[in-house]
């Protein structure tokens, strides 16, 4: 069986290696993204003040600062999420209106130092908290999204097309008159475009992070389990379209139809914090924003494996679905 | 049969608005080669893509070594289909060795190389071959297990008769090495001088079966004179002949030969562009089908 499967890996692999066109454009493509994200965030942030505030909704406090000009409040659910952007400085004050007032602000956050002034002159007795942490900059946040959205496209359309190609072209019926099952079939196009994929991520990560200047706060072990479990599912998801079907056409609709509500839902280029209840209900269906709400956990806040072993067990379990689906239902030649 | 390496029983292929095979039963000796031979769309490669294990029958059985198909069959079976794409930018070389690595047992990846002739092109593109070509490394591929029965449709459709000549010596080579071949032609020629058996097909049925030559020596005891129909005058119609009229040439079937040239000398036909030639598998094949055998 792994003699099988090794042939096909080897085969696969040989031939992407030397389809000059699609190497070409599977390297330049992440590499046009480095480039991007270097130009878009070289300038500095936007100023604007911002402050969470926990409880009630804002419209019910009749509190003077809450007028403040220049200055965004923003609810939050509870003290630790509030607490945890404001580590990140994504806020630059957390403050609880419900009596006693208290707030906790960032001695890190230089903006943070003038938001306090501006609530003391309101509230003269209010409670002081501190915390410390560097600031996040939306690049930083943006960064894994980018990761993810190139694994994504690579490991959907990758396999995608290529299995329906030979399927096409009658080379999975001559497959089919050998010992080769499904499974093994499936599997070396699985590993071989894990194997690619990781390949460019690590590129990709280096040189992102290098242009950007970013630190990663998690174990970089962890962080490659997280980019292997996202890759197997997303190319294990790409297989299951590609299992019967053989017009390029249907598949590239498909592959669509799945991309894009990923692409907006997944949380790649915005928190989907605040939004509809549904919208995130759904997003949580998709393997991306589990890859995506790992990685970041991971690469921002340094969680370790505990703190985000259910979305890898959800990506390990889609895979294996997906895996599953895509050999039950798979076809060697034309219907 | 004790001695077939692959038996058909009944079998029936139903399409939703066709049959494209309906009821056919025989068996395959080990050793020999099996033609089928039959118009386009008389059944032949659904009929070989169901015994390959390709296509699901819609009724009947095929059995190799008295089992249905199962794994063993796969490990032991070389298949050549009529169009097969490979995978691309391999070598001739690469693509043998990937269909190598499939299989449990086989031949060396230089020994069936060398086999089919593949030696100069060994490091080549295998798109970038010629039909004959293509056609060598598609049978190098059916033959990387060692296969004990080899299945070859329509093998050389669309050659040169040059590269056609070259691919039956290699199938003759084959066969003198003891493996069952089962093939599938249009080829009259091609089933003459390769098989041991044929089996006619038309409209999903076998309408006759037997060794090539017996078939004809049952069928045509006659041998045929041809003549092009503008040499014929209306008068040589009275005489008492056996005639098959063509829209070119006029065919006359004879057990006499010298009786029947005396009575056209008699008739004053012209005889400068007098054919005489004993019937082949294709008159066999008109007589029993009514249909030409031609793609």
């Amino acid at each position: 069986m792994i003699g099988r499967l090794l042939a096909i890996l080897h085969a696969r692999n040989l031939e992407f290696l030397r389809d000059r066109g699609t190497l070409l454009f599977t390297t330049l493509l992440p590499l046009m993204l480095v480039v991007g994200m270097g130009f878009v965030f070289s300038g500095p942030d936007r100023p604007l003040f911002k402050v969470g505030v926990i409880g009630a909704s804002l419209e019910r406090q009749a509190d003077a600062f809450l007028h403040e000009r220049y200055v965004q409040f923003v609810s939050e659910p509870d003290a630790a999420t509030g607490v945890n952007k404001l580590t990140h400085q994504q806020v630059d004050l957390l403050m609880d209106l419900r009596s006693p007032v208290h707030y906790w602000v960032n001695t890190d956050s230089p903006k943070g130092y003038i938001v306090e002034k501006l609530l003391l002159a309101a509230h003269p007795d209010a409670q002081r908290e501190v915390v410390t942490g560097a600031a996040l900059r939306y690049v930083d946040w943006l960064f894994p999204g980018i990761l993810g959205m190139n694994m994504m496209f690579s490991c959907l359309f990758g396999v995608g097309y290529v299995v329906v190609r030979y399927r096409k072209s009658g080379f999975l019926k001559r497959l089919h008159a050998t010992p080769l099952t499904a499974f093994e079939f499936l599997g070396a196009q699985v590993l071989s475009r894990l194997l690619l994929i990781l390949f460019i991520t690590v590129v990709l990560y280096v040189g992102i992070s290098t242009i950007i200047g970013f630190h990663n706060a998690g174990n970089f072990v962890t962080l490659l389990l997280v980019a292997i479990l996202s890759a197997l599912s997303m190319v294990a998801l790409g297989l299951t379209i590609a299992a019967r079907f053989s017009s390029e056409e249907l598949v590239g609709g498909l592959l669509n139809l799945l991309t894009w509500p990923m692409m907006l839902l997944s949380g790649i280029w915005f928190s989907l914090e605040g939004s509809p209840r549904w919208i995130q209900w759904v997003a949580h269906l998709f393997p991306l924003t589990h890859a995506l709400d790992a990685a970041r956990a991971v690469m921002l806040d340094g969680a370790g494996l505990r703190l985000i072993a259910p979305n890898l067990l959800y990506l390990a379990a889609t895979a294996l679905a997906f895996l599953a689906f895509g050999a039950w239902s798979f076809r060697w030649r034309i219907d | 049969m004790t001695d077939s390496i692959l038996e058909v029983r009944d079998l029936v292929k139903q399409y939703p608005t066709t049959t494209a095979v309906a009821g056919v039963s025989f068996a395959v000796p080990e050793g020999t080669c099996f033609g089928l031979l039959g118009p386009n769309g008389a059944g032949k490669t659904t009929t070989i893509e169901i015994m390959e294990g390709i296509l699901p029958p819609t009724a009947g059985e095929v059995r190799y070594r008295g089992e249905p198909l199962g794994p063993r069959f796969r490990e032991e079976a070389g298949i050549l289909f009529q169009k097969t794409a490979l995978q691309d930018f391999l070598t001739v070389r690469q693509s043998i060795a990937l269909f190598r690595g499939l299989y449990a047992r086989g031949l060396d990846v230089a020994e069936v190389i060398r086999l089919c002739a593949l030696e100069k092109l060994a490091d080549r593109d295998a798109r970038k071959l010629s039909g004959g070509q293509q056609q060598r490394l598609l049978l190098a591929i059916a033959l990387v297990n060692d296969p004990a029965v080899l299945f070859l449709d329509e093998p050389t459709t669309g050659l040169d008769p040059q590269a056609r000549r070259s691919f039956w010596e290699l199938v003759e080579s084959i066969k003198a090495r003891r493996k069952t071949i089962l093939l599938t032609t249009h080829y009259m020629e091609e089933a003459e001088l390769l098989c041991d058996e044929i089996a006619i097909m038309d409209r999903g049925r076998i309408v006759a079966r037997g060794a090539p030559r017996r078939m004809l020596q049952e069928h045509f005891a006659e041998v045929l004179l041809e003549l092009p129909r503008q040499d014929f005058p209306d008068s040589a119609r009275s005489l008492p002949l056996n005639l098959i009229e063509g829209p070119e040439r006029i065919e006359i079937s004879t057990h006499d030969l010298e009786g029947t040239l005396r009575q056209l000398l008699a008739a004053s036909v012209p005889l400068n562009h007098l054919r005489i030639r004993p019937a082949n598998l294709e008159d066999l094949f008109l007589e029993l089908t009514g249909t030409e055998l031609r793609p």
